[in-house]
C-alpha cells in the first residue's frame, strides 16, 4: 500500500501536442487498451463557446474589430481574426523566437486542443509514389513506398471522411471519398478555362463530410468551416478523435502544460516528460514507458534540442545531428482577379463548404520544358462571401470617391472577385533549419528557436511558372489581375506563412543522416516516436495533414504491438 | 433579434435545417428588426455634434437609393461612435478628421459648417478630399482623414443587417445539399469569352 501511495503514477504513453498527429497517437493508443497522457500548451476547447460560425457580424458589439479595436491597428490576438476557430499567432506573447540575420521566416503556433485542425483549410491530399522516391535525385528517398502508405491513408481517409473522385492522376492519387461537392459558378468557369489551356481541374478533397461519419453529421454547408464547426462535420482532432478518447476513461487530458524536456535514463530510454504547468509557473513530470511528440515540426525539434544529456549533449535522439535542419514550408504565391461575367451574378448562396470545391493537380510532371523541379496545385478562392470589417477596404482604396457611385459598383462588383493560390514544393536546402538560440529564453524558461531560412532559385523559378500560369488562366477567364504584381522574388511567400513547417527530424534508413526509422520511431531512442511533419523527408505539394494522420497512425500502432511485445 | 437569434442557432446533433430559400427571408427579417431597434442613441465618445456631423457625412458616402437605405440608416455612425469609445487612438482620428473638416467648411462657405452647408457644398468639398490625387498640403489632413471615414463607414455599412441585405448575402444558413441555381451557371456562361 505505503508503495502505491508514494509513487506517482507511470502512463504507458505521453502525447504531447494534440493536432493531427498527436490525436491521431491519442486515438490510436486508446482504442489498444493504452492509459494515455496528453500534454496540450493551450486551453482545453469547447466548441460551444469557442466556434462562432453562425454569428453574423452585427451580433457582436465589435463585430470583430476586437474589444479595443485591436483590427484597425494590425494588432488582433488571433492572427486568423476574431470570429475564426480559436487560433494561434506568428506572434505570441511570452514566447518569442528569433530569426538570424538574413533569413525571413515567421513562426505559427496554435495554442488550443485540437491546434491547427481546429482552423486549417481541410484540404486533404495523398503523396504521389514519386514524391516517396523521387526521380530527380535532388532529395533523399523516403524510407516507405506509396504501396506502403497506401493502407495508412484508406485508414486515415475512412475515419476522418474525405470528399473527392478517382480521377487516375498520378499527380493526385485516389482514396477512398465521400461525394464530392457540386462546384460555384466561378469554379465552372474557372474549370472552362483550365480546360482550354489543358489544365486538369477535379473536385477538391476536403475533410468534410457530406454524408455523415462515425456519429459525426453531415455538412450542411453554411461556409463557415474555418469559424468552426459545431457539428464536427469539418474534421478537427479535438472533436473526432480526442473527446471520444477521453471518454473512453483511458485519456487524461494536461491542459496549459508546456513540454519542456524529455527526461531520459542511463540506458537511453526516455522515462519521463517535464513540463511547465502554466497556470501555476511550476515545473512537473509525467513518468511514462514511451512518449509520442507532436507538437508541430519546429516545436517538436526545439524539445528535442532542449534535452540534452551527457548521453545526448546535442539533444536527445540528436546523433545524427539533423534535428531541426532540413526546414521546409510550403512555396506560396498568389492573385485576385475581377472577373466581368461574374459581375451582377443573380444573388444565391455560394456558401458550399469553406474553401474550393474544385482544384488544380499538378499537371507537368516529368515534363522537360520547365526550368524548375517538382511542381504546384493550384487552389482557387471566389463567390459571395460573408461580409466582414475589412472585405470592401482595398475596392475603396482602389476606386476612391464615395457616394451612389461606389456604393453601385460594390454591388455589381460583389462576387466577382476571384482568388488564386498556388501551393508548391519547397526543396530542403542545408540554409534553411531551426536550432536553439544561445541567448533568449522564453516567459517559461525555455530556450527559444532561431531560425534560418531562405527560399533557392528552384523557388522562384516555380514562381515565375505560377505568375505566368495564373496571369493565362485569368485572361481565358476574360477577367484582370486585381492585385499588384510584385517583382519576383518579393511575390514568394514568406517562409511560414503558409504554416506547413516539415522535415525537422526525418526519418531515413541510415541513423548518421536521420533521425527516425520508417515508423518515426528515433533511432537513438526506441521509446522516443514522433508524429507531426518534423519526419516528413520532404514536402510534397500536397498538404501535409493527410500525410500527418497517416504516419501518426502508422506509427502508434507499430508502438503499441512494440509495447504489447515487450520491446518497448 | 431573439426571433433571428432562435432560428439561426443550430444544436450539435439534430440540427434543424434551414432550407436555403428561407435565408433570404431571415436575414430581411434581421434587417428591419435592427433598423427599429435604432431608437434614441447618446454617444459614447463623441459630442452630440460630432455624432450629428458623422451621420451626415456616412450617409454621404453610402446613401440610400431606390434599393436601400444608406449609411446612416444602418447605424454606421453608432459603429463607429463605439470603436472610438473602444479606442482612444481611433476617436483621435476621427475628432480630428471631423473638426478639420468643420474648419474648411466654416473657412469656405461664410461660416456653414458641415451640417449647416448646401448639399452642393457638401459635394464640393467631398470631391476634393475623396481623391487621393488631390493631395496638397493643404489638403492632405483631409485626404488621410476621408480614407479612414471611408473605410470605416463601408465597414459599418455592410457588416450591418441593412449592407448585407443590399449586397444580397444569403448564406450563413443550413442547406440539406449544395447546388448552384442553373440560372447563374447561364448567366456569367453567357458573359464568358
Amino acid at each position: 500500500m505505503l508503495q502505491i501511495a508514494r509513487s506517482r503514477p507511470v502512463f504507458d504513453v505521453v502525447v504531447i501536442g494534440s493536432g493531427a498527429g498527436g490525436g491521431t497517437a491519442v486515438k490510436v493508443l486508446t482504442d489498444r487498451g493504452l492509459d494515455v497522457a496528453l500534454l496540450e500548451a493551450g486551453p482545453m476547447l469547447n466548441p460551444s463557446t469557442d466556434f462562432k460560425e453562425h454569428l453574423m457580424p452585427y451580433q457582436v458589439d465589435h463585430r470583430g474589430a476586437g474589444p479595443h479595436a485591436e483590427l484597425y491597428f494590425g494588432q488582433q490576438a488571433q492572427a486568423l481574426g476574431y470570429f475564426a476557430a480559436p487560433n494561434g499567432n506568428w506572434s505570441i506573447p511570452g514566447e518569442p523566437y528569433t530569426v538570424a540575420r538574413g533569413s525571413r521566416f515567421q513562426w505559427f503556433r496554435s495554442r488550443i486542443l485540437g491546434g491547427r485542425t481546429n482552423h486549417w483549410g481541410r484540404i486533404s491530399l495523398r503523396f504521389s509514389d514519386y514524391d516517396f522516391q523521387p526521380e530527380d535525385g535532388l532529395t533523399d528517398p523516403w524510407p516507405v513506398t506509396y504501396a506502403e502508405m497506401s493502407p495508412w491513408y484508406d485508414k486515415a481517409e475512412g475515419f476522418m471522411g474525405v470528399t473527392g473522385t478517382r480521377e487516375g492522376l498520378r499527380t493526385a492519387p485516389d482514396g477512398n471519398f465521400l461525394p464530392p461537392i457540386a462546384p460555384r459558378v466561378h469554379e465552372i468557369l474557372f474549370q472552362a478555362a483550365c480546360r482550354k489551356l489543358n489544365i486538369p481541374c477535379i473536385p477538391s478533397r476536403m475533410a468534410v463530410l457530406t454524408k455523415p461519419l462515425n456519429g459525426r453529421a453531415a455538412c450542411h454547408y453554411c461556409g463557415q468551416c474555418d469559424r468552426g464547426c459545431r457539428t464536427a462535420s469539418a474534421f478537427t482532432s479535438s472533436q473526432a478523435m480526442i473527446f471520444p478518447a477521453m471518454a473512453s476513461g483511458r485519456l487524461t487530458v494536461f491542459t496549459g502544460a508546456m513540454a519542456r524536456e524529455l527526461v531520459a535514463d542511463s540506458s537511453g530510454s526516455v522515462t519521463a516528460v517535464s513540463y511547465v504547468e502554466k497556470a501555476s509557473r511550476t515545473e512537473k513530470q509525467i513518468r511514462c514507458r514511451a512518449v509520442v511528440v507532436a507538437a508541430s515540426a519546429c516545436e517538436t525539434a526545439r524539445l528535442l534540442l532542449n534535452s540534452k544529456s551527457s548521453q545526448f549533449p546535442n539533444g536527445i535522439a540528436n546523433s545524427s545531428g539533423e534535428v531541426g535542419r532540413r526546414l521546409t514550408d510550403t512555396v506560396g504565391y498568389g492573385l485576385s482577379a475581377f472577373v466581368p461575367a461574374l459581375a451582377n451574378l443573380p444573388r444565391h448562396n455560394s456558401d458550399g463548404i469553406k474553401g474550393m470545391h474544385v482544384y488544380v493537380p499538378w499537371w507537368l510532371y516529368g515534363d522537360r520544358q520547365k526550368d524548375f523541379p517538382r511542381g504546384y496545385h493550384i487552389e482557387i478562392g471566389g463567390g459571395f462571401q460573408l461580409p466582414e470589417l475589412g472585405s470592401f477596404t482595398e475596392q475603396c482604396a482602389d476606386y476612391q470617391g464615395y457616394g451612389k457611385a461606389l456604393k453601385d459598383r460594390i454591388r455589381e462588383e460583389y462576387g466577382a472577385f476571384i482568388s488564386l493560390g498556388g501551393r508548391g514544393e519547397m526543396i530542403s536546402n542545408a540554409n534553411s533549419y531551426c536550432e536553439i538560440d544561445p541567448q533568449a529564453v522564453d516567459s517559461w524558461g525555455i530556450p527559444v528557436l532561431r531560425f534560418h531560412f531562405a527560399w533557392s532559385d528552384h523557388e522562384f523559378r516555380q514562381v515565375r511558372h505560377m505568375e505566368q500560369t495564373f496571369a493565362s488562366i485569368v485572361e481565358t477567364m476574360g477577367g484582370k489581375i486585381a492585385t499588384p504584381q510584385p517583382p519576383p522574388p518579393s511575390a514568394i511567400s514568406v517562409g511560414g506563412m503558409i504554416i506547413h513547417e516539415s522535415g525537422t527530424a526525418r526519418m531515413g534508413r541510415d541513423p548518421k543522416t536521420s533521425v527516425l526509422n520508417e515508423y518515426c520511431q528515433a533511432h537513438d531512442v526506441k521509446n522516443l516516436f514522433i508524429a507531426d511533419a518534423a519526419p516528413f523527408v520532404t514536402q510534397p505539394d500536397k498538404n501535409v495533414t493527410l500525410s500527418i494522420v497517416a504516419f501518426a497512425w502508422r506509427a502508434s500502432e507499430y508502438l503499441a504491438e512494440e509495447m504489447r511485445k515487450g520491446n518497448v | 433579434m431573439r426571433r433571428v437569434g432562435a432560428t439561426l442557432s443550430l444544436s450539435v446533433m439534430g440540427v434543424p435545417v434551414l432550407p436555403g430559400q428561407e435565408a433570404q427571408q431571415v436575414h430581411q427579417a434581421v434587417a428591419e428588426d435592427y433598423a427599429a431597434q435604432l431608437g434614441p442613441y447618446s454617444p459614447l465618445a463623441l459630442t452630440a455634434h460630432e455624432f450629428a456631423t458623422l451621420g451626415a457625412l456616412a450617409d454621404r458616402i453610402i446613401p440610400a437609393d431606390g434599393r436601400s437605405p444608406g449609411a446612416l440608416e444602418a447605424g454606421a455612425a453608432r459603429f463607429i461612435d463605439f470603436l472610438c469609445a473602444a479606442r482612444a487612438e481611433l476617436r483621435d482620428i476621427i475628432t480630428g478628421g471631423l473638426a478639420w473638416l468643420n474648419h474648411e467648411m466654416r473657412r469656405r462657405y461664410e461660416g456653414k459648417d458641415f451640417l449647416n452647408a448646401t448639399l452642393e457644398q457638401q459635394t464640393e468639398m467631398l470631391d476634393l478630399i475623396a481623391f487621393d490625387k488631390n493631395h496638397s498640403p493643404e489638403l492632405n489632413p483631409g485626404i488621410r482623414f476621408f480614407q479612414w471615414a471611408r473605410r470605416l463607414v463601408a465597414d459599418a455599412y455592410y457588416t450591418s443587417p441593412i449592407g448585407i441585405q443590399e449586397l444580397g448575402y444569403v448564406g450563413n444558413s443550413a442547406m440539406p445539399e449544395f447546388q448552384v441555381p442553373r440560372e447563374a451557371v447561364e448567366f456569367a456562361r453567357k458573359r464568358t469569352p
